[in-house]
């Protein structure tokens, strides 16, 4: 219990407290005993014996290293100082602006570019762990040609004379498809292709969807614009199942503008007000003061009830407003109004056309056009009808020539559609892709293409912004771009990806400056004068809305993966094994529904269903998600890829197969119960931390009030080991703000890419042995029906009195004189006292000697400054003491001088897109982490452990609306 | 009833259990001294692809170490110079020499030349040159006379226990920043007299917890 005499619940089986439960979290390390799989123990001494003697022989001779420096030097590079370069990754029609860091010449470590108005210097789980699929040793090597090994040369010996214009005309049966150019270099190719073929056509599909956004502005303002939000400028934000914080948002900056306002410095501040309606359990609606849990369809009610209370819809005929859902939107409505021109209404891209119009209608109607929300022109046009006449086309065999850029339509494309029966009408498929997937397996060619971080091209960030995108190393495989496979194809005036876009931009220049502006783009990573001017647009009328009706059956929806988007990760084992911020599941996709609907059809989590979607079926494990609207099913895409590679194959189960046009996002299925079981791996009750209280948790009128309320009383207490002098020199500490962090998961990739953390497995996690240094623990606190949702990241606490430091046999880890309580791996023995004795549960052990068997491709992703661990060593985090020893190598370089403030970022705080994270000296009054430390919402876990942490957390606050409450 | 052993057996077994006990130890010891990082890797002496002498360079010649070894004062890593550096003096001097063959075929290919390595560190110690030499510890400590070698060899154990004694007490071994290239200066006077004061001057304090060296 805590302070607001809250209880906060992992799982539904902590909150029933079962006998299972407290087994499994009274045991330090789970499952520990079966470890080497069917070796006995006699095989096993054997085998030691024998390694014994050949570690004997071994030893007898040093190995011989070669030091092989570059024949011919280069200016801005001296070996064992890493670089840094711009570039920018195109992601579903956004953009963000990265800097990454290489060593070597070989990219390591991906952060957000500050002067790019998409990242901020931020960046998103899916960035960062980009870096692992351009080493991914199961991408495409060579050309194929009808399963077999072929070359660009015999490519283009079939393909150049086939589209000249002499054999393909005017390009009658000509297709292109690809995802969503936001590259204004490949859009001046595609103009000069479309010129050459003028009956060819251009398809863009993605799967994750913005059809019915771009709708939306149509029907509200006859044209398709961009909304784009300003959330930092708005108190009051109401979302209709939009998770804009979380996977609704390619780009980060909307996170970092909203938990602008929700950094509370004292009670005397204000902050923003959030309310959502939602099915599935998003992000956002953790971070929500007030959920409305709701099934998809009837958040159009909801809507149209917003709307009628501010004026937008004509009052209701009946008397519909005196139920629940009608007092509630009386009230987030006069909440609204009091924020008028302050206030945001934010309508989700699953939800029809006529919500986001009367999202519009409103937010003109609350006078925040222009203020919180603005617009520009749309650059995106609707695909999915485009897809359906291409596919009925193909399927009539009208196309002869389709050329696939990029994307997996076989896998992603409605299933209706029959996309890989289509395929197989049209004489000549052409596929180009990063890896071979299962639309490359229907192609007669399939092209490698290089990947963004090995190849020149551009992208567009959503409000225009544009960025070159440059590469960090020469193509691992020979790879293409797209725009290099059509210049070559069509004889577009430059060939090279480098002189496509170098040109493309050059020409837009003064030639005089061309050339410095060229290097100016290159080095700030933004190119100057690029966004989107903003429109202003005439609102039309509102849309006729037909109250939804109760679903036959159950509701279906569907939903983008937070580790695997829509699919195209599922090869990265970073993101498989990053826990669902939400159920906490890795390695697989579920069926999730309430515990009420649990109830209803008799269902327990692990259960094997059938969902049925008109005579469609896939199986799908269901798994039982407090606080999940009632009747509706909510699914992850992307799993269940069978042609991916070694780590994805296989891996979930696959939506696409009940996802049609018709209910591209949510519609009515039925379930069947198979009477089997599956295996779920969820993170969540791993390292619980039992009936303590480690989150905080007020409302801002409660926080007004007890202004000290996350302080615990302390007594003094004193310590059986001596204290080290704290205080001189620097003192590293480290403040999360609760009430900024939302829960995102970019901070767990962050550092797997920063220190080398390997990746162990579905197997692994279930044992509970996942290795991530810094986890974002998820607690529940309410019914558990309607419960609300808190998220902590948590790493190592760095105590001042280190329980773990105290226990070690080996002195393997003990105290550095600035606070850190340092690691020495090659010093580790693997007794685990340590961890057995740490109360946060942070320490991580190799069991199993996890980067095992990496390919040599793999290993470039390696961080140089990290140390890669062996089996039988714990391991932890040490604040990035890498990162810390750089900067203090760099000011002792630099005359000696101090090191400034916010000089040293480690990873987790580097690529938090809410800012919540900050670390620093806490001996310097003046750093911000110390002026943090001194607010009243700080406060150290376990105080009555006087372990003295530190790591402290600002507590959360809510900001409910006092009449909804 | 004729006993089983001999009335021997004793004496043969306790002879026999000394030699056994005494083999193990002479065996322990004796690839205990052969193995000490002391003997092990003190007076590793490679061949190198090009008969290069530092002696000839760095002694007769009196060439700066940064002349090649430029990175060693901005880097962790004291890189080995690239061909063109070589190249820089022997296109005109010696330019036919056979011994520098190699050396011109690597500039003409651009494949580098392969260098063994002499001092080498674990994987897990984060050696960093630059704080070293900026701190004002010479060359010579940790690689010995190699102006007066013809092929370098390794003249310190460069064990841990070897690094930690420098860390704890540093002042024999800082001299002036500028001196640390001059492989034979001689201070006047109590080295560690002048270690301590450049200490004191320039806030020297190398560190002795694990995460000064292990990362």
């Amino acid at each position: 219990m805590n302070q607001t005499g809250k209880q906060y619940w992992r799982s539904l089986e902590q909150l029933s407290n079962t006998p299972q439960f407290s087994e499994w979290l009274h045991r330090e390390f789970p499952e520990s005993a079966a470890v080497l799989d069917s070796s006995s123990r006699r095989t096993m001494l054997k085998l030691m014996a024998a390694s014994f003697g050949l570690a004997g022989l071994t030893a007898c001779s040093r190995p011989v290293e070669k030091i092989l420096p570059a024949a011919k030097g280069s200016e801005e590079y001296t070996p064992g100082k890493p670089v840094f370069y711009s570039t920018v990754m195109p992601l579903n029609g956004a953009a963000t602006g990265l800097i990454v860091e290489t060593h070597e010449g070989r990219p390591t470590k991906i952060e957000g570019n500050p002067e790019h108005s998409s990242s901020g210097g931020a960046c998103s789980a899916f960035a960062q762990a980009s870096i692992l699929d351009l080493y991914d040793p199961d991408r495409a090597r060579f050309v194929t040609h009808e399963t077999r090994q072929s070359s660009w040369d015999e490519f283009f010996a079939f393909a150049k004379p086939h589209f000249d214009p002499t054999q393909m005309g005017a390009g009658e049966g000509l297709r292109f498809l690809s995802q969503t150019v936001n590259s204004p270099s490949l859009d001046a190719v595609r103009e000069h292709v479309l010129r050459r073929y003028p009956k060819a056509r251009w398809v863009e599909y993605e799967p994750v969807s913005r059809d019915e956004e771009l709708a939306g502005s149509e029907l509200a303002f006859g044209r398709r614009l961009q909304a784009h939000y300003r959330f930092d400028r708005a108190d009051v934000v109401v979302s209709l199942d939009a998770d804009f914080l979380g996977l609704d948002s390619p780009e980060v900056r909307y996170s970092r503008d909203f938990s602008r306002r929700r950094r509370v410095a004292s009670e005397k501040d204000s902050m923003n007000r959030l309310y959502i309606a939602e099915s599935q359990y998003s992000v956002t609606g953790a971070m929500a003061d007030h959920r409305f849990r709701m099934r998809a369809a009837e958040v159009p009610d909801f809507a149209a009830d917003l709307a009628r209370e501010l004026g937008v819809l004509p009052p209701a005929l009946t008397v519909l407003n005196a139920n629940s859902r009608g007092k509630r939107a009386a009230a987030v409505a006069r909440d609204l109004k009091r924020s008028r021109e302050r206030s945001i209404v934010i309508a989700g891209p699953r939800q029809p056309a006529e919500v986001h119009a009367l999202a519009h209608l409103m937010n003109y109607a609350l006078g925040n056009v222009g203020r919180t929300v603005v617009y520009t022109e749309s650059p995106f046009v609707p695909q999915l009808t485009a897809l359906k006449e291409l596919a009925e086309e193909m399927a009539a065999g009208k196309i002869s020539t389709l050329v696939i850029l990029g994307g997996n339509p076989v896998y992603d494309a409605p299933a209706d559609l029959e996309f890989g029966a289509a395929m197989k009408k049209v004489a000549v498929t052409i596929h180009l892709s990063v890896s071979q997937n299962e639309t490359s397996a229907l192609a007669k060619w399939h092209l490698p293409e290089a990947h963004y971080l090995e190849a020149w091209g551009d992208a567009r960030a959503l409000d225009g912004t544009a960025s070159i995108q440059q590469p960090m190393i020469r193509p691992l495989y020979g790879g293409k771009t797209a725009a290099e496979v059509l210049a070559a194809l069509t004889g577009y005036k430059d060939q090279r990806a480098y002189d496509i876009v170098r040109n493309y931009w050059m020409a837009k220049w003064p030639a005089r400056d061309a050339e410095s502006m060229w290097r100016r783009c290159l080095h700030d990573g933004v190119i100057p004068g690029t966004q989107y001017p903003l429109v202003e647009p005439k609102p039309g009328k509102a849309p006729e809305l037909r109250p939804s009706e109760a679903p036959a059956g159950l509701e279906l929806a569907f939903y983008p993966s937070a580790s695997v988007w829509d699919g195209r990760f599922a090869n990265n084992g970073w993101l498989q094994e990053t826990p669902e911020p939400m159920t906490k599941l890795t390695w697989d996709n579920a069926a999730l529904v309430s515990p009420a609907t649990a109830r209803e059809f008799g269902l327990a989590t692990g259960d094997l269903i059938n969902i049925e979607v008109q005579g469609r079926q896939v199986p799908m494990p269901v798994w039982i998600q407090p606080g999940h609207a009632d009747g509706a099913i909510s699914v992850a895409l992307g799993y269940g890829r069978t042609r991916c590679g070694r780590v994805g194959d296989n891996v979930g189960h696959n939506a696409y197969r009940i996802r049609t046009t018709a209910n591209f996002h949510f519609g009515s299925a039925s379930i069947q119960k198979t009477g089997r079981k599956y295996r779920l791996a969820s993170a969540q009750e791993h390292f619980a931390m039992e009936g303590r209280a480690p989150v905080r948790e007020a409302t801002l009128e409660e926080y007004r009030k007890e202004p000290h309320f996350a302080a615990e009383h302390k007594g003094e207490a004193f310590s059986i080991f001596g204290d080290f002098d704290y205080s001189k020199g620097y003192q590293w500490g480290m403040v999360i703000d609760l009430n900024a962090c939302i829960g995102c998961n970019a901070c767990t990739v962050a550092c797997q890419a920063e220190n080398n953390i390997p990746i162990v497995g579905k197997d692994q996690v279930a044992r509970g042995r996942e290795m991530h240094w810094i986890r974002l623990d998820r607690y529940y606190t309410g019914p558990e029906d309607d419960p609300q949702a808190v998220t902590q990241p948590m790493n190592c606490q760095q105590c001042e009195r280190a329980p773990c430091e105290s226990v070690c046999p080996v002195g393997a880890t003990s105290h550095s004189p600035e606070g850190l309580n340092d690691m020495a791996y090659n010093r580790c023995v693997g007794t685990r006292y340590c961890a057995n004795n740490c109360p946060f549960k942070v320490r991580r052990f190799n069991f199993l000697n996890y980067h095992k068997g990496l390919t040599e491709t793999e290993k470039m992703a390696f961080n140089p400054d990290v140390t890669v661990r062996m089996r039988g060593v714990m391991e932890k985090c040490t604040y990035c003491v890498q990162r810390i020893e750089e900067k203090r190598i760099q000011a002792k370089l630099e005359g000696r001088r101090p090191i400034r403030d916010g000089e040293i970022t480690p990873a987790c705080a580097q690529t938090c897109p809410a800012e919540a994270i900050v670390f620093g000296n806490i001996n310097d009054p003046n750093s911000r982490v110390a002026k943090l430390k001194k607010l009243n919402r700080n406060y150290t876990l376990l105080d009555e452990l006087n372990l003295k942490p530190r790591t402290s957390y600002l507590a959360k606050l809510r900001n409910p609306n006092p009449e909804l409450a | 009833m004729t006993p089983i052993f001999p009335k021997q057996a004793d004496k043969y077994f306790r002879i026999g259990l000394s030699l056994f006990v005494l083999a193990i130890l002479s065996g322990v010891s004796i690839s205990a001294y052969m193995f000490s990082p002391n003997r092990a890797e003190t007076g590793y002496s490679p061949v190198q692809p090009v008969e290069y002498s530092h002696k000839l360079h760095a002694g007769n010649l009196g060439m700066d170490c940064r002349y090649c070894h430029s990175t060693v004062e901005h880097s962790g890593f004291a890189a080995p110079p690239t061909t063109e550096t070589c190249m820089n003096c022997h296109k005109m001097v010696k330019p036919d020499s056979p011994l520098l063959q190699p050396v011109r075929e690597s500039y003409a290919s651009g494949r580098p030349i392969p260098w063994v390595r002499v001092h080498s560190l674990p994987d897990y110690v984060y050696f960093n040159h630059a704080a070293h030499v900026n701190a004002g510890v010479s060359c010579v400590t940790c690689h010995g006379r190699v102006d007066q070698m013809v092929q370098v060899r390794q003249v310190e154990p460069l064990t841990m226990k070897w690094c930690v004694d420098c860390h704890r007490d540093p002042a024999p071994h800082i001299r002036p920043r500028e001196l640390v290239t001059k492989l034979d200066w001689q201070p006047d006077g109590d080295p560690a007299e002048i270690g301590r004061r450049l200490m004191a001057e320039n806030n020297i304090h190398p560190p002795e917890n694990c995460s000064g060296c292990h990362r």
